[in-house]
């Protein structure tokens, strides 16, 4: 481990294989901006990975901003607030972007953005009442994936934890709002961080940022000194700007050395990873009480007018959104929810922005989204970009005749769908949607 | 607003890489060693490559027709296959016999088996393979660099490789008289085929497609350092043997350009170090106690064949892998 500046550590192990992805980070230098209040919210009672929510509120009745709308007695699960105020007008199936229909909750606005009477600043002085806030919270992992966070959080005690890593990697391209959120809220990120680490007993902790962003870097370096950590318990590494570097097991292994076993979690290595804005948020919710009601997106791509990092109450709809960004330039070919590496490729525009999004993005159409697709020549590059140590050219066989049986063998449980093998395919083969392909036919298999 | 959007699975954006960018590559790679054979053997060697890029073009084409499939010339691999197919023919061959192979290459060894990517052995050795025994005489037809292959009675001459056959246990003092200096070995001044002469040309395009990161290093590296430590030995240390060893016939051509094809080596890393040794054992082999003077060829093929069983038994374990024993040891601690 060689030190730079005291305090700074660089990556302990740096994971093999990754692509390196133009960054496109346009939007980096445009402050949040918060977007004007819709005339009417959509809000999924699933925007999380667990169970959906119940809808605790019905048809006329009147919801102030942050008012619970929905929940559910699973543990695996993030309550729903309402994200303005106003009056229920429909409460039924709706439709995700993704396709997927859920139950939802359509509230009218009326513009006033009233907050709820009931919200006040939850007392927090161990991990149980901790967990407990950030269940109310409504808080799911804000970079994405969308898992509850306090289920994240409420690690059982016979797991021996000793590191909090703040992943503020943001590898995808394009997106920028956890970047701004360090520039505009290092404050935030900061507190949140001394609250964890007080209140879960972390040994050290470890903000990681890809070394492309050198100001959020000195920004965090010179918060973190002035605090005076005494123990010098907290500490920032810059890591190399390589995707997927941001993927949990990727950034525990960059930060501590350690790897997470396949079907694993980082707990089980004695790692929590939680993303910088997530961070930030428990810190502002343990001071107000204010639940999760907006977040902030980028929008970007050639397509959009006026690309812009903006703050939009959840449930807002995405033509709203993109209409705020100036609508639409030139016609749009592909809208993707997310970055363009993992995100999903959307068919409409007519769907709520949910917690876990953090970009929308429009192309025109370009040479790089439609690569020709040939036969694969078995050049292998799939197998050396794979963080996973996976064969997805292996994976793309069997998985198109079906044989469960092989591509159990060859792990494909483990991969995380960063992308890098299809990014790197010379013969624009779909290999990511060949390896759900084969989630898909393992499920059945074992269904059966 | 948006009629037809555009769905498909992640990622949306990809790399710039394409097949038919990295063939342009190995073309642009195989361009110093051919211009050094038109150099050497004169215009004759840049119409034997016409023709095997001709006769390899076409019959994909026609194949591809008749099979009823997408026509993928686009993706050059069968120019590729056609030069690389010229570089292992004397100079002196008969044009008819040239298309021939180019043929065999691309029919038999490639679209037979389902077309690029899908070929278990490698077309242009296979087909090269193929020639030898069927036209013995004609493709042992060596001229010596430098005079004019056209011309009935250009001077023919024993190739480096045959004449080292003949310098048991190293010795070459004894043969010096009929070998090339080490310059003109590097140069190419010396009998061979067409595009296997010059050393210096083909090392420059192996090293382009370094560079350019077409091929990896560990099949070159392993292959050559496989033949240098075993000449080595086989020559009683005597160094100046192995250079000429490894300057000679077709290693250089072979363990660049020929051993490295995609289609037909392994795909993971430790397999491919395995492929590659076996190549260089097996040409060493061959060298030494067989009774043909090369054995670049012949390696490559068998090793090519062994590439399923190589590539199954040294697929890698996923990110975090731990042995079951181990799993349990940690248990118990």
């Amino acid at each position: 481990m060689s030190k730079k500046t005291p305090g700074v550590l660089t990556a302990v192990r740096l994971g093999r294989g990754g692509v390196k992805v133009t960054h496109n980070k346009n939007t980096a230098e445009m402050p949040i901006e918060r977007m004007p209040v819709p005339q009417r919210v959509i809000l999924p009672m699933q925007q999380h990975i667990g169970a959906p929510c119940t809808p605790t509120v019905k048809v006329g009745d009147t919801v102030a901003v942050g008012q619970k709308i929905g929940d559910s007695d699973k543990f695996i699960c993030a309550p729903i607030h309402s994200s303005i105020s106003g009056t229920v007008v429909a409460v039924g199936d709706v439709k995700l972007a993704n396709g997927i229909i859920v139950k939802g909750v359509t509230i009218e606005s009326d513009g006033e953005m009233r907050l709820y009477e009931g919200i006040k600043p939850p007392v927090v002085t161990n991990k149980a009442e901790l967990c407990a806030a950030v269940r109310e919270s409504g808080l799911v992992g804000l970079g994405g994936a969308g898992f509850p966070t306090h289920v994240k959080l409420n690690i059982p005690e016979d797991k021996d934890i000793d590191t909090l890593i703040i992943n503020a990697a943001e590898c995808e391209p394009y997106i920028t709002v956890d970047y701004r959120e360090c520039i505009e809220n290092a404050e935030n990120i900061l507190k949140g961080v001394e609250i964890l680490k007080n209140i879960l007993g972390f040994k050290q902790v470890i903000i990681a940022i890809e070394d492309n962003k050198p100001k959020v870097f000195k920004i965090m370096k010179e918060i973190a000194d002035r605090d005076n950590d005494k123990d010098d318990a907290i500490k920032l590494m810059t890591l190399r700007s390589r995707y997927p570097q941001g993927a949990e097991k990727m950034m525990v292994l960059s930060a501590t050395g350690r790897k997470v076993p396949p079907g694993k979690l980082p707990s089980d290595v004695g790692c929590v990873v939680m993303n910088v804005t997530s961070t930030a948020f428990i810190a502002r919710y343990l001071e107000t009480g204010k639940p999760l009601v907006s977040r902030s997106i980028t929008v970007d791509g050639s397509a959009i007018a006026e690309p812009k990092n903006i703050r939009v109450p959840i449930g807002t709809n995405i033509q709203d959104i993109i209409d705020f960004c100036g609508g639409f330039k030139s016609e749009p070919r592909k809208i993707i929810f997310g970055g363009p590496m993992m995100g999903l490729a959307i068919c409409g525009t007519e769907a709520p922005i949910c917690k876990q999004n953090n970009a929308i993005l429009a192309f025109e159409e370009r040479k790089d989204l439609i690569k020709k697709e040939r036969a694969c020549i078995r050049c292998g590059r799939c197998v050396d970009v794979c963080p996973m140590s996976l064969t997805p050219t292996l994976i793309e066989r069997y998985s198109r005749v079906k044989d469960a049986q092989k591509l159990k063998s060859i792990n494909v449980n483990t991969c995380m769908e960063c992308g890098s093998c299809a990014y790197a395919c010379p013969s624009g083969r779909p290999l990511v949607q060949y390896i759900r392909l084969a989630k898909q036919v393992i499920r059945e298999e074992s269904g059966k | 607003m948006a009629k037809r959007l555009t769905v498909s699975a992640s990622p949306h954006v990809r790399s710039n890489e394409t097949t038919t960018g990295i063939m342009l590559d190995v073309i642009l790679a195989l361009v110093p060693a051919l211009v050094m054979s038109a150099i050497y053997f004169g215009t004759r060697a840049l119409v034997l490559t016409a023709v095997t890029v001709a006769s390899c073009v076409l019959s994909e084409f026609v194949c591809r027709k008749v099979m009823k499939r997408d026509n993928t010339l686009g993706d050059l691999s069968a120019v590729v296959t056609g030069i690389i197919l010229a570089f292992n023919l004397p100079a002196t061959l008969p044009l008819w016999m040239a298309a021939i192979g180019g043929i065999i290459a691309i029919v038999v060894v490639k679209q037979m088996f389902g077309g690029i990517g899908q070929n278990f052995v490698n077309p242009a050795m296979t087909a090269r393979i193929i020639l030898m025994v069927s036209f013995p005489t004609a493709m042992a037809n060596w001229v010596v660099s430098g005079s004019d292959a056209w011309s009935a009675d250009a001077i023919t001459a024993a190739t480096p490789m045959a004449t080292l056959a003949g310098a048991q246990g190293g010795n070459i003092a004894a043969v010096s008289d009929s070998l090339p200096s080490i310059a003109e070995m590097l140069l190419g001044r010396h009998g061979g085929s067409m595009g296997e002469v010059c050393s210096i040309a083909l090392i420059c395009g192996g090293f382009y497609l370094l560079l350019r990161k077409v091929i990896s290093p560990i099949i070159p590296f392993f292959f050559i350092g496989t033949v240098a430590v075993f000449m080595f030995f086989a020559g009683g240390g005597n160094i100046e043997f192995v250079i000429y060893q490894l300057l000679g016939g077709g290693l250089m051509l072979g363990a660049f350009f020929m051993a490295t094809d995609y289609a037909t080596s392994p795909i993971t890393k430790k397999g491919k170090i395995i492929f590659a040794i076996g190549c260089g054992l097996i040409t060493s082999v061959i060298r030494i106690y067989g009774s043909l003077p090369e054995g670049v060829s012949f390696s490559i093929i068998l090793m090519n064949i062994l590439v399923p069983h190589i590539e199954n038994l040294t697929l890698s374990k996923p990110f975090g892998f731990v042995k079951e024993k181990k799993q349990k040891k940690e248990v118990e601690a």
